[in-house]
């Protein structure tokens, strides 16, 4: 299988989908430059200005045209270049993208995708570091997507264009230059499916995007100590592969979950509800859920460090639930 | 503008009978913009419009029984009761949607141009907003994505002199909406609202420009709303002089009288009076009878991938 990192997968992604249908465009700041982390690198010079296009600073407008433009059959990737600039555009994507369909009856589609990059990189402090995935999957109408390696941001990318419906797309900065494997070939990722990336007996930790690395580094940890813990990839936050959790919530009797998002009101919380409604019989311990305390991301690293989630606390939190 | 006017009175006494179960925000006293500015479009041109928007719904072509069903709630409606008054759409008349958010139609409207220029199909979008819109960030940022991309799009405000219920002068830097698409490079016109030869006059030149490839234009129509902002709006913040005398340039009366003056007869124009309201009488009653929307539809049309109806929790 060829290697690539996960910036170049997604690059070739928009490639593959752009030559298969001559709907689908890309559309935000920077983009003819290849796009502010050369995520769209090469693009111009293959597609043209027209299709790989330059916007103004305008997240409103480069939203709202999107959802235009996808109402008309296009099929828009919008760039929104971080996640935290996406606020600027709020209405575009709560209130008309993803109610367009619904309000209207069902007389039109919004097939858009919506690459808003997440998480701590580099001390970019409290405007340039935030994970609000969480928000999103409480928007009816809206998609949600994190992943978490080359192979997935290729196929799950490429899916994303595909799809229908309004989908927000959250790649991990701090994940670009990440190098995997990434199936050669038509490669398609299901859009809901999550992924076993370790298998395990012991505790099942649910967890997406970056954690996901930092989860795998905390399970290498815990076989040390004879822990063998199960790491479950959600990749989409909406919908979310509750079964896949179940079903190895109810192997292991115990559920960790793990996010980089601020913990109060994040998605964990919904994943730790519904296996405490569905699964309560199963469960030898209580639920666990790792995530940032409340409170903004700071610029100095030692500070940044301090609302990161780290290996060991995943296998101190683990190990508690072992105890007893 | 006689339909528009019957539709607008039929759906106001809705709201009072309880039929009309939303905000409902009437368009009496601006029916010439909707209808100056909707005969110069073709059917497959694009129209965005507002709150305030049933007469330019009506003016694109839609069926005025499916609209009022719309309004009441009801099955058959325009958008199967979903969206009701505020997000009335009918795509197949090229209605891409009502909006209940100021000036967010704006940045769609951009958005339908900018697809029309991907595909160089030769439509052409018009977006109607009011004049309180040109205080939200999508005005600037959608007039100049506009200006930017030159794209096939007729920019109407339509300045009825309030922004919900407030004047808008008084919250409104500067020259106003004419002067600021003006700073963004594009031509901007000004006519008066209420005379429905004036608005179509300048709409036909704009939109002939517009199709020749010139861009953006934009048309500022100064008109007035003669009802409250709201069905439930008294509009005791304006004195009953200045509503009075806004009436005696009501752009019905002035039709009217536009009519007669090219030699229409007067039963002429009263049959034609006689006909829409027995068209919106007759949408009113239908609307009243029909069903209330299909349970399954509150979980319709959400989504495909994700979808309530086969996500249990």
């Amino acid at each position: 299988m060829p290697r690539m990192s996960y910036a170049e997968a997604a690059r070739q992604a928009i490639a593959e989908e752009m030559r298969r249908d001559a709907n689908v465009w890309a559309v935000g700041e920077d983009l003819g430059r290849g796009g502010v982390f050369g995520q769209y690198k090469g693009l111009v010079e293959e597609f043209g200005p027209e299709r790989i296009a330059d916007a103004p600073i305008s997240e409103a407008c480069i939203m709202g045209a999107a959802v235009g433009a996808a109402m008309m059959g296009t099929r828009p990737i919008v760039e929104l270049r971080f996640s935290d600039f996406a606020l600027c555009a709020v209405d575009e994507l709560v209130n008309q993208a993803a109610k367009a369909r619904f309000m209207f009856g069902g007389q039109g589609r919004v097939p858009l995708v919506v690459r808003e990059p997440i998480g701590m990189w580099r001390s970019s402090a409290a405007q340039h570091s935030q994970s609000l995935e969480g928000w999103y999957t409480h928007i009816p109408g809206l998609v949600v997507i994190a992943p978490a390696t080359p192979a997935d941001n290729k196929g799950l990318l490429k899916s994303a264009i595909r799809c229908d419906d309004p989908v927000v797309y959250l790649e991990h900065k701090n994940l670009w230059p990440l190098e995997g494997e990434v199936p050669g070939g038509e490669h398609l990722v299901e859009i809901g499916k999550a992924r076993v990336v370790r298998g395990g007996q012991d505790v099942t930790i649910v967890t997406w995007s970056a954690m996901v690395h930092t989860c795998l580094a905390a399970a290498d940890a815990l076989a040390k100590d004879k822990i063998s813990a199960e790491v479950i990839d959600l990749r989409s936050l909406w919908p979310w592969d509750k079964a896949a959790v179940l079903a190895s919530v109810a192997k292991t009797g115990r559920l960790l979950v793990a996010h980089e998002a601020v913990r109060v009101g994040g998605f964990g919380a919904e994943i730790a509800a519904t296996v405490a409604e569905n699964a309560h019989d199963k469960l030898k311990a209580p639920i666990r859920r790792l995530g940032a305390p409340r409170a903004p991301i700071s610029y100095a690293p030692n500070l940044e460090d301090a609302v990161r989630v780290k290996p060991e606390q995943i296998v101190q939190a683990a190990r508690e639930m072992l105890r007893d | 503008m006689l339909r528009i006017r019957a539709f607008e009175e039929a759906a106001l006494a809705g709201f009072e009978q309880k039929l009309v179960l939303g905000a409902i925000h009437p368009s009496i006293g601006q029916e010439a913009v909707a209808v100056g500015v909707c005969s110069n479009l073709d059917p497959a041109d694009i129209l965005l419009s507002t709150h305030r928007g049933h007469g330019h719904t009506i003016a694109k072509g839609a069926d005025t029984l499916a609209m009022m069903r719309e309004l009441f709630g009801r099955e058959g409606g325009t958008c199967h009761g979903k969206g009701g008054s505020m997000h009335i759409a009918d795509f197949k008349v090229g209605m891409l949607g009502a909006n209940g958010v100021v000036g967010a139609n704006i940045l769609i409207a951009v958005g339908a141009a900018h697809a029309i220029r991907l595909k160089k199909a030769r439509e052409i979008v018009t977006c109607i907003f009011g004049d309180g819109a040109i205080n939200r960030g999508p005005f600037l940022e959608g007039l100049n994505w506009a200006g930017v991309w030159k794209l096939p799009i007729l920019f109407v405000c339509e300045d009825n002199g309030f922004a919900a219920t407030t004047r808008t002068r008084a919250m409104t830097s500067g020259e106003g909406p004419a002067a600021r698409a003006e700073s963004l490079g594009i031509p901007a016109t000004t006519v008066d609202g209420n005379d429905v030869l004036a608005v179509d006059e300048a709409v036909r030149r704009l939109t002939g420009e517009i199709r020749a490839g010139a861009g953006p234009r934009f048309l500022l129509c100064k008109t007035y709303r003669l009802t409250g902002h709201t069905g439930a709006d008294p509009a005791g913040y304006r004195s009953k002089d200045e509503v009075e005398a806004a009436w005696k340039g009501d752009p019905v009366a002035r039709l009217r009288d536009l009519l007669a003056t090219a030699g229409v007869e007067a039963g002429e124009i009263a049959e034609l009076e006689r006909e829409a309201r027995a068209e919106i009488a007759a949408a009113f009653d239908a609307a009243k009878a029909s069903p209330l929307p299909l349970l399954e539809r509150a979980f319709a049309d959400v989504q495909d991938v994700g979808d309530p109806r086969r996500e249990a929790f």
